[in-house]
């Protein structure tokens, strides 16, 4: 019995030896791979790239390039042990022509070893790693959401205007809250300002109180914070539960208001934080993604779901140039770097090192809202150390 | 660090502890008379604050959702005792933390269909939302009705244990299950209405801990992870070690974070395997190892 | 002889993929015999002596570590350096670990087991120095070609599997499956029983240092989520899908945990919910796992 079932898989197995060419014919789909949480902790950003993705494909009549999209999903589950497998599953088993996802900064650090290896067309839509965009970019690699450094770096100016030069920082201790404190110490110590002490939380660890009550007697002017998701809720709720939030104002990339301002009530009101994007920009283009988002999902849209949408869109303009001919790699990668978007974020277009150049908002929680009180930083251009692409 | 922060530090060891406590209580129970290697509990306190989350958000109140929430968890204590665990009194320990372990996998995909894969909030009650100074920190008075009621459920079952039939009953089916049904008492009955209580402890904590905590997908993890190593620190089947073990737990977590933030995770575990090699079956365990 | 023919047939066909030069193939499969090597690695332990353990991901990824940190730090390639240094620094690690937990029994031994799982996971997800949770490259790896790493992981099984019954049907396999039994008895009759149970720990957990190393070498990326009792519990999965106690069941239950995670995902979403549903069953109606069925009666 057990014999006939291993020859079943062994069957199975060698159908799908046979060449994918055999089987085409016209204009072939365009197949994305998706490289996603859709279960766990991130599921809500899966969910939300992947449905942004699809309206804009829809918006362009479900085809980009003149081809058909075909849409292939992998659930990560934000598992950098799994991700080589997954990696393996879209690029060498369904053999995608193109590589977007992933959220998971581990996951994202598997991705670009096998895909700089195998130089799959890749566009990272969450990620925020440096070295994504730094040491290991490559021609063929893009990113459409943010760096890290362009979330913190420019939030340090806001505390240096308003005076607040002795700062704590509290973070988690893995790659996305190291390089928001460095872009952040960066920006802060240009003008002036001096860290009185640094706070590494490990990861993902949300017990915050020993940390609280230090931050208590060390009374700093303002305290920077990188924390993001269900931490994030907690960490603001259980800062203002301490009685810090009326003495010591606090700061931190959007991240620490994302999606969970609900949960967060009344203990984030007043908050200020610098992100690439807010839900309440006020042009054309977000007021039109994000009835359509509502209207497709029910859901509110938010910055993950944006990268989503200017993923498909700023691909659309490429695969347009060159007529939908992913083999054309070259001219495709031109058409890339010379896309121009008018993102719900505002005006969108890649920087040499292929990230994003976009203008970094001040956001203040009011009313349960996050308000935009102006440009932190505009065409913010994420400096790509170790990068070597067109220097 | 200065006297004043010893003390709140102190404090807030104290009150993870006791929270802590609450989970594990319900963990050694199980786990000393039942003789079930229960990895499912974490998934019992997840599904306690979601429980707690739905109520309050649709009735408005966090404590009738406790009222509501806790008669709900013995109910489900109850079935997933009779359906799944029954039939691991007579296993070895590799079938029960396997079974368990599928038990979590599907209380995960339950709560993604049912709940959703959103962070939620919990508000805690108008009477209980203001804060208590405490020298330069202020103290939520959320945190410190959790702390009391941990300490009132530990003293009742402390009480139940040790002054009740039932709480003889327990003692002796931990020791000798087969006496006490030849003894003519339902041991099936103790067994299911032992799993269900230490269901519902952990619902409980679970929904304590939802206005703290903020509730998501996976929180049940790391507080399954470290109700483990509080009951076999307090030694398996005993409640008062459980109540050291926790507390224990509580404060080393607490200092370890300010005192030496590197090493802060992997305390907790350096507490455990110390205390084993010191005393092999826990500070306060059974002397004869019977599972 | 059913076995003999049933285990010839699947080596047969798993060396035939080597072959067809996919690249998916290659790739999946390389990562499921890992996966058959960690199985009967563990079996030793819960299969033939009765020790359940949580710290087999740990020699996993103790190797892999080792491997990514020789090679980048030492600049050491050479296969026939790296590969004897990693197996003994799992062997080593074992040995101490072993040492530690055997100190304890039952259940207790279980949690320490889970503790030093877990301190070794922070270790590695909290250090910036070692990766943290991002993980590292392995920057120059001992077998580059996709074809060689493949036949590589395919000798090493194959060698795993006759090393280990060859153990086993030795006298001291003979013993272990006494202390599985009854340790008290065998303890009675003069056996240094904490002896036997420590070299068998330490025999796993330089299996699971092959694997780790193999794993670095067949990706180039070590994580710490490749640590921690999470895959401990995976590698157990695979044991019991398997059936404990044959060797060469738990191997099979790796593949098929391995092609189940695969095609699961095409069928639902809620390819999770199926796990779990294969676990509990078989936990309840198929305790000797998939080698029980073919054996079709108890064993003695």
């Amino acid at each position: 019995m057990t014999l006939s079932r291993r020859a079943l898989l062994g069957a199975a197995a060698c159908t799908s030896l046979l060449p994918r060419r055999l089987f085409a014919a016209g204009a072939a789909k365009l197949r994305i791979g998706l490289l996603l949480p859709y279960s766990g902790t991130y599921a809500a950003l899966g969910h939300n790239i992947t449905d942004a993705m699809k309206l804009a494909a829809t918006e362009h009549g479900g085809k980009l390039g003149g081809r058909e999209v075909e849409w292939v999903a992998v659930d990560d589950e934000s598992d950098p042990a799994k991700a080589p497998a997954n990696v393996n599953k879209l690029i060498a088993g369904e053999k995608v022509d193109i590589l977007t996802g992933p959220v998971h900064s581990g996951v994202a650090m598997a991705m670009m070893q096998i895909v700089r290896q195998e130089e799959v067309l890749t566009v990272v839509t969450n990620a925020g790693a440096q070295a994504v965009t730094g040491t290991l970019c490559a021609p063929h690699v893009f990113r459409t959401s943010f760096s890290n450094w362009q979330t913190s770096y420019p939030c340090a100016d806001v505390l240096l205007k308003a005076g607040q030069k002795k700062a704590v920082l509290m973070f988690w201790n893995y790659s996305f809250g190291q390089e928001s404190m460095a872009a952040f110490k960066e920006g802060y110590a240009k003008g002036g300002g001096t860290i009185v002490k640094e706070i590494a939380v490990p990861f993902p660890s949300t017990e915050f109180q020993a940390n609280l009550s230090e931050i208590a007697s060390l009374k700093p002017d303002a305290v920077f914070v990188f924390f993001a998701g269900a931490g994030a809720a907690k960490f603001v709720k259980d800062y203002a539960a301490a009685g810090l939030k009326e003495n010591i104002p606090l700061y931190g990339s959007g991240f620490l208001t994302e999606g969970v301002l609900g949960v967060q009530g009344a203990a984030a009101e007043g908050i200020k934080t610098t992100l690439h994007y807010a839900d309440g920009l006020d042009n054309a283009a977000n007021k039109k993604f994000r009835a359509a988002f509502k209207k497709a999902t029910g859901r509110d849209a938010d910055v993950y779901a944006v990268a989503g949408y200017d993923t498909v869109n700023v691909l659309a303009q490429a695969l347009d140039k060159v007529k939908g001919d992913t083999g054309a790699r070259k001219e495709l990668i031109a058409a890339l770097e010379s896309a121009r978007l008018d993102s719900p974020r505002g005006p969108f277009r890649f920087s040499k090192a292929h990230n994003p150049i976009q203008d970094v908002y001040l956001r203040q929680v009011k009313g349960g809202q996050e308000a935009v009180l102006g440009v932190a930083l505009k065409d913010a251009e994420d400096p790509a150390a170790g990068c070597k692409m067109g220097k | 660090m200065s006297l004043s922060l010893f003390l709140v530090q102190l404090v807030n060891g104290v009150e993870y502890g006791l929270l802590l406590f609450l989970v594990a209580s319900g963990l050694t129970l199980v786990f000393g008379v039942l003789g079930v290697l229960n990895f499912a509990h974490g998934s019992f306190y997840m599904l306690g604050a979601y429980l707690a989350w739905w109520v309050s958000a649709r009735s408005g109140s966090l404590l009738l959702a406790i009222a509501v929430g806790v008669p709900a968890m013995v109910l489900i204590g109850l079935l997933v005792e009779r359906l799944a665990i029954a039939r691991l009194y007579s296993r070895d320990h590799l079938s029960q933390v396997l079974l368990t372990y599928g038990l979590v996998l599907l209380f995960n995909e339950l709560q993604s269909v049912l709940f959703g894969n959103d962070v939620h909030g919990v508000n805690t009650p108008e009477a209980l939302s203001f804060t208590v100074r405490l020298g330069e920190q202020t103290w939520p008075a959320w945190r410190a009705f959790t702390s009391l009621a941990c300490i009132c459920i530990a003293v009742t079952m402390r009480q139940i244990v040790l002054g009740t039939r039932f709480g003889m009953r327990v003692r002796a089916g931990a020791s000798n299950p087969e006496m006490v049904e030849a003894l003519g008492i339902d041991v099936r009955r103790l067994f299911a209405t032992l799993f269900s209580a230490g269901t519902a402890l952990a619902g409980l904590a679970g929904m304590l801990a939802a206005p703290l905590t903020t509730v998501y997908p996976g929180m049940g993890e790391s507080v399954l992870i470290l109700s483990f190593v509080v009951v076999v620190i307090g030694g398996i089947g005993s409640i008062k070690g459980a109540f050291f073990g926790a507390l224990l737990v509580g404060l080393a977590d607490t200092f370890g974070k300010v005192l030496l933030p590197g090493f802060a995770s992997a305390m907790v575990y350096a507490v455990m395997a110390a205390v084993l090699l010191w005393r092999p079956r826990g500070l306060l365990g059974a002397a004869a190892e019977g599972r | 002889m059913r076995r003999q023919a049933l285990l010839l047939a699947a080596a047969a066909a798993l060396a035939a993929v080597a072959f067809s030069g996919d690249r998916f193939w290659l790739q999946f499969l390389g990562k499921a015999m890992i996966g058959c090597i960690l199985a009967i690695g563990l079996d030793l332990l819960v299969g033939f002596t009765g020790m359940v353990s949580l710290a087999h991901s740990a020699f996993f990824g103790l190797a892999a570590y080792a491997l990514a940190l020789l090679t980048n730090r030492l600049g050491l390639v050479n296969p026939l350096v790296t590969l004897p240094a990693c197996i003994a620094f799992a062997a080593a690690a074992a040995l101490v670990i072993g040492w530690l937990s055997l100190r304890a029994t039952g259940v207790y031994f279980i949690m320490v087991t889970l503790a030093f799982t877990q301190m070794l996971y922070y270790l590695f997800n909290d250090s910036p120095a070692l990766g943290g949770s991002d993980g590292l490259y392995v920057q120059a790896r001992p077998v580059d070609s996709r074809v060689a790493a493949y036949v590589v992981i395919w000798l090493a099984l194959i060698a795993v599997y006759l090393v280990l019954s060859r153990v086993l049907r030795a006298p001291y396999g003979r013993v272990l499956e006494g202390i599985r039994g009854n340790e008290q008895r065998m303890r009675s009759l003069g056996y240094p029983t904490r002896r036997y149970k420590l070299v068998a720990f330490v025999i796993a957990g330089a299996t699971a240092g092959v694997a780790g190393y193999l794993d670095a070498t067949l990706y180039g990326f070590v994580n710490p989520a490749q640590l921690g009792w999470r895959q401990s519990g995976l590698i157990l999965v695979t044991v019991l899908l398997g059936g404990k106690g044959t060797l060469y069941g738990p191997a099979f239950g790796a593949l098929l945990l391995a092609f189940i995670e695969h095609y699961g995902e095409k069928v639902t979403e809620h390819w999770n919910a199926l796990i779990a549903a294969l676990v509990i069953a078989v936990v309840l109606f198929l305790p000797r796992g998939l080698a029980g069925l073919l054996q079709g009666r108890p064993r003695g």
